[in-house]
């Protein structure tokens, strides 16, 4: 007889089981097989980090007050006893100094905030550079541009709950920027202030935001995004066995389960020790926020710190027509630009497959060297957003490594322009010496650094095959020709909507006539031995 | 004869014969001055024999940049009617001598020592009435201060340049608010009635001394704190926050990643 605890939870199982059939979902769930790399764990740590804010945020809405009515300080931090200050404020505050492991869980909660964003732009990055977004997967590509728009609007916001001298900053900022649309800019503003700036609203409403709306909102995003990777699979690199319609890896359970569990407390203990040991926003000493105060070196979170230093580099335009006043100013690096890079973030997998002309399902990701193009315009994006980030902190950049603002501002204004060509062209060049050196190294082998005299005198360096799983990881990449031009026929007429194709064939040849041809077998063949 | 007339019709005669005249005026005035005081005190004695200690300082340490007479150079402000207060700070803090024709004059440590300085200052002080430097009875922050009220005052008039924790800033063109952190309150009061650099004066209208000492008061009060929350990584807010998060929170994490997938293998 089996002992009574066994019989008890064979029970249960069984219970559930006759009414949920969960037990074949279970057994078909767990033996998903999922491939094993570093790099697809970035999406876990994204997710984990979710979880961590989830949880902590829970714990801060028991002592938050989200309101601006305005109280004198009486808690335990002295230098601010006695000073008038918001409710929120003063709450906050209350969190940080009086309420048990409240500091920790705030400071949990802020550098999970920042680990999320930086998680979602690294798994962003991977899912990019691996060509992950192509068909099949354009829809989960679109659902991360969303959720990496909510999390930068999500963490903004969460950053303007204290109402410190710093929050009360950028929320007057993100009024400008309102206020900067035309035509309905001003009313807009009084909309989501509920008045003139800062008014009493705001703090409330922004509240309910952040607590209930995007997480409610971003949760349910995830479960889709999950759901679909789970649906369509994981996609996998290259590799001997690896074939667009299977799936190399590790069952989901035990192996993968084990690894993505022990992972998920792996990134709550890197988050609880920042938290422990590294101070973040520190709102005490920035004080209350008054809109007749201002503190030197106010900065946004980095997620928002390029918008910042877009604005900042911004030249002071502002043109009157017709009684409206337009301050490009603000316009331009403040909702135009911005506007620009998502919307073409978002729909990246559709210019692409229009400009390549490949419009096949993809489940082996490709090695970023043999995408020069793609490769090369990833790093051009990366390295504006850089830039921008750099004018961000142009103020403690100056301090700190005795620069002037003016040196960095003139400096970051031309690089914006100049760096990222720059960087796609750089790049291109170093994808295309990877691909000529994958060539040679198939063709040829490894150099092992032993000389060899052969009889007559001659000395040769020994090369070493590469084994057959090697070469095949390095060759088994499909080159694409790019889309031909329409021809005009015998008759001497144009094909219908000729323009528009040569276009793209110009733009096709573009991306894909520049490649280092693959070995090909008779190559290797003639060549012979590797000891060339 | 006809060489003396000549010698009149110099262009730089009138201002020679001038300048002779005001000698023989000026020495004449003093030597009245002095047999007047002498009979007073010998306390006005030693006060100007180290008038004249800080005038030879001067002459050899300040005046080719500021002028023989503290009159100001192409290159150096007037010093008349600085005040005590303004030399006691630019040279007790080590500005002053300038050091290079950089952007600004950089706290380093001072080339004179106390009682030097203390005799500079009586002797600029002389030049024309001036800020004085504010005695011990006068910086009474601890006792008289409001911290809070202090806090509302440097966040209202100097957090702009200063940063609202005292961290110091960047200004235009390589200038700069330097951290009031570490800097000890006779300093901080001097610096507020003289209004170094590219700093603007706070006078007793703007700022009363009692406010005055409140703001030591709180400097003070957050320069003491430490350790709240854990390590301040340099107290300059989200820019090393966000590196941190990059460097050591994902960095350590893809570490980790990269661990627990190598080891299967
Ligand atoms: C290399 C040239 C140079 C020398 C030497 C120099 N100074 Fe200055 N001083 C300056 C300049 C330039 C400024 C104004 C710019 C500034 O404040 O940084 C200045 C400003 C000052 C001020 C502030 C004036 C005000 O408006 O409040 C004081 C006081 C002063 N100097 C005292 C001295 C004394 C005392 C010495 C000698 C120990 C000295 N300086 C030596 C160049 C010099
Ligand atoms: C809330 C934030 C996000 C979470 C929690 C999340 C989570 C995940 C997880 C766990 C995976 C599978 C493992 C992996 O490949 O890393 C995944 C896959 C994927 N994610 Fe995300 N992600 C998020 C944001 C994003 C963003 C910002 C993008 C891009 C704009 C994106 C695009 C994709 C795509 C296309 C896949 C499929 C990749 C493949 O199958 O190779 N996700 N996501």
């Amino acid at each position: 007889m089996k002992p009574a605890r066994e019989r008890i939870a064979g029970s249960v199982a069984n219970f559930v089981d006759e009414r949920t059939g969960a037990a074949k979902f279970l057994k078909k769930s767990l033996n998903k097989v999922f491939p094993d790399h570093w790099s697809f764990m970035l999406g876990e740590i994204a997710l984990y980090s979710f979880i961590i804010l989830l949880l902590s945020g829970t714990f801060l809405t028991f002592w938050y007050v989200p309101s601006q009515e305005e109280l004198i300080y009486e808690g335990s931090y002295v230098p601010l006893k006695g000073v008038k200050m918001s409710a929120a404020y003063s709450s906050t505050l209350d969190i940080s100094f009086d309420v048990r492991g409240g500091m920790l869980m705030r400071q949990i909660h802020h550098w999970a905030a920042l680990l999320f964003l930086a998680a979602m732009v690294a798994h962003m990055m991977r899912v990019f550079f691996t060509g992950a977004f192509r068909k099949p997967r354009e829809m989960n590509w679109i659902l991360g541009v969303a959720l990496i728009t909510l999390g930068i609007v999500e963490g903004f916001l969460g950053y303007s709950l204290p109402d410190d001298l710093l929050s009360g900053t950028g929320i007057r900022i993100a009024q400008a920027i309102l206020q900067a649309i035309p035509l309905i800019g001003t009313y807009a503003a009084f909309f989501a202030f509920g008045g003139e700036f800062p008014g009493l609203d705001f703090i409330p409403r922004i509240y309910t935001v952040h607590v209930l709306l995007l997480p409610g909102i971003m949760l349910g995003l995830i479960t889709v995004h999950l759901m679909l990777v789970w649906y369509q699979k994981h996609t996998q690199y290259p590799g001997p066995g690896r074939t667009e319609k299977n799936v190399v890896g590790y069952p989901l359970l035990p192996v993968y389960m084990a690894k993505a569990g022990g992972f998920l407390f792996i990134v709550f203990g890197v988050t609880a020790f920042l938290g422990a040991v590294a101070s973040i926003n520190p709102i005490w000493v920035f004080g209350p926020y008054t809109p007749t105060q201002i503190s030197a070196g106010s900065q946004p979170d980095w997620y928002m710190g390029w918008l910042d230093g877009l604005v900042r580099m911004a030249p002071p335009i502002e043109t009157y027509f017709f009684g409206k006043t337009i301050s490009w100013n603000i316009l331009i690096p403040g909702l135009i630009v911005p506007g620009i890079m998502f919307t073409g973030l978002a729909l990246w997998p559709f210019i692409e497959a229009w400009a390549t002309g490949d419009k096949r399902e993809h489940n082996l990701l490709d090695r970023p060297r043999n995408t020069p193009t793609r490769t090369a315009v990833g790093a051009m994006a990366i390295t504006f957003t850089i830039v921008a980030l750099i004018n961000g902190g142009n103020d403690i950049i100056a301090t700190h490594f005795s620069l002037t603002i003016n040196q960095i501002m003139w400096a970051t204004r031309i690089s914006i322009f100049v760096l990222p060509p720059l960087a796609y062209v750089i790049t291109k060049r170093i994808c295309l010496a990877l691909q000529r050196a994958d060539r040679d190294l198939v063709l040829h082998g490894r150099e092992t650094g032993r000389l060899v005299m052969l009889p007559h005198g001659e000395f040769v360096e020994i090369h070493e095959e590469l084994s057959p799983q090697e070469a095949f990881t390095r060759t088994s990449h499909e080159q694409l020709a790019p889309i031909p031009v329409a021809a005009i026929d015998a008759n001497g007429v144009r094909p219908k909507g000729v323009l528009k194709d040569r276009i793209r064939a110009r733009i096709s040849k573009g991306i894909l006539q520049e490649q280092i041809a693959k070995p090909t077998a008779k190559e290797k063949l003639e060549l012979g031995g590797g000891h060339h | 004869m006809r060489k003396l007339s000549r010698l009149r019709r110099r262009k730089i005669t009138a201002p020679v014969l001038l300048f002779l005249a005001l000698i023989v005026v000026g020495n004449a005035y003093a030597f009245i001055g002095a047999t007047v005081t002498t009979s007073g005190a010998t306390a006005s004695n030693a006060r100007s024999t180290m008038v004249d200690e800080g005038r030879q300082i001067f002459l050899r340490g300040c005046s080719s940049c500021h002028g023989l007479n503290a009159e100001g150079g192409g290159i150096a402000p007037a010093l008349i009617g600085v005040g005590a207060a303004s030399v006691d700070f630019q040279v007790g803090t080590g500005r002053m001598p300038l050091a290079d024709m950089s952007q600004q004059a950089m706290r380093k440590t001072p080339v004179y020592n106390e009682e030097e300085t203390a005799a500079l200052a009586e002797y600029v002080a002389t030049l024309a009435p001036g800020p004085a430097i504010p005695g011990a009875a006068q910086l009474t922050y601890e006792r008289d201060g409001n911290t809070a009220e202090g806090g509302e005052l440097f966040r209202t008039n100097c957090a702009m340049c200063h940063n609202a924790a005292g961290q110091g800033g960047a200004l235009t063109q390589g200038k700069y608010a330097p951290t009031v952190m570490g800097v000890e309150a006779k300093y901080i009061y001097e610096a507020m009635i003289t209004g170094p650099q590219a700093m603007p004066v706070f006078g007793e209208k703007a700022i009363t001394p009692a406010e005055k000492l409140s703001m030591i008061k709180w400097i003070k009060a957050v320069e003491s704190e430490k350790g709240l929350g854990g390590a301040s990584l340099g107290k300059v807010g989200p820019v090393t926050e966000g590196l941190v998060a990059w460097v050591l929170g994902i960095g350590l994490l893809i570490g980790i990643a990269v661990w627990l997938t190598t080891k299967s293998r």
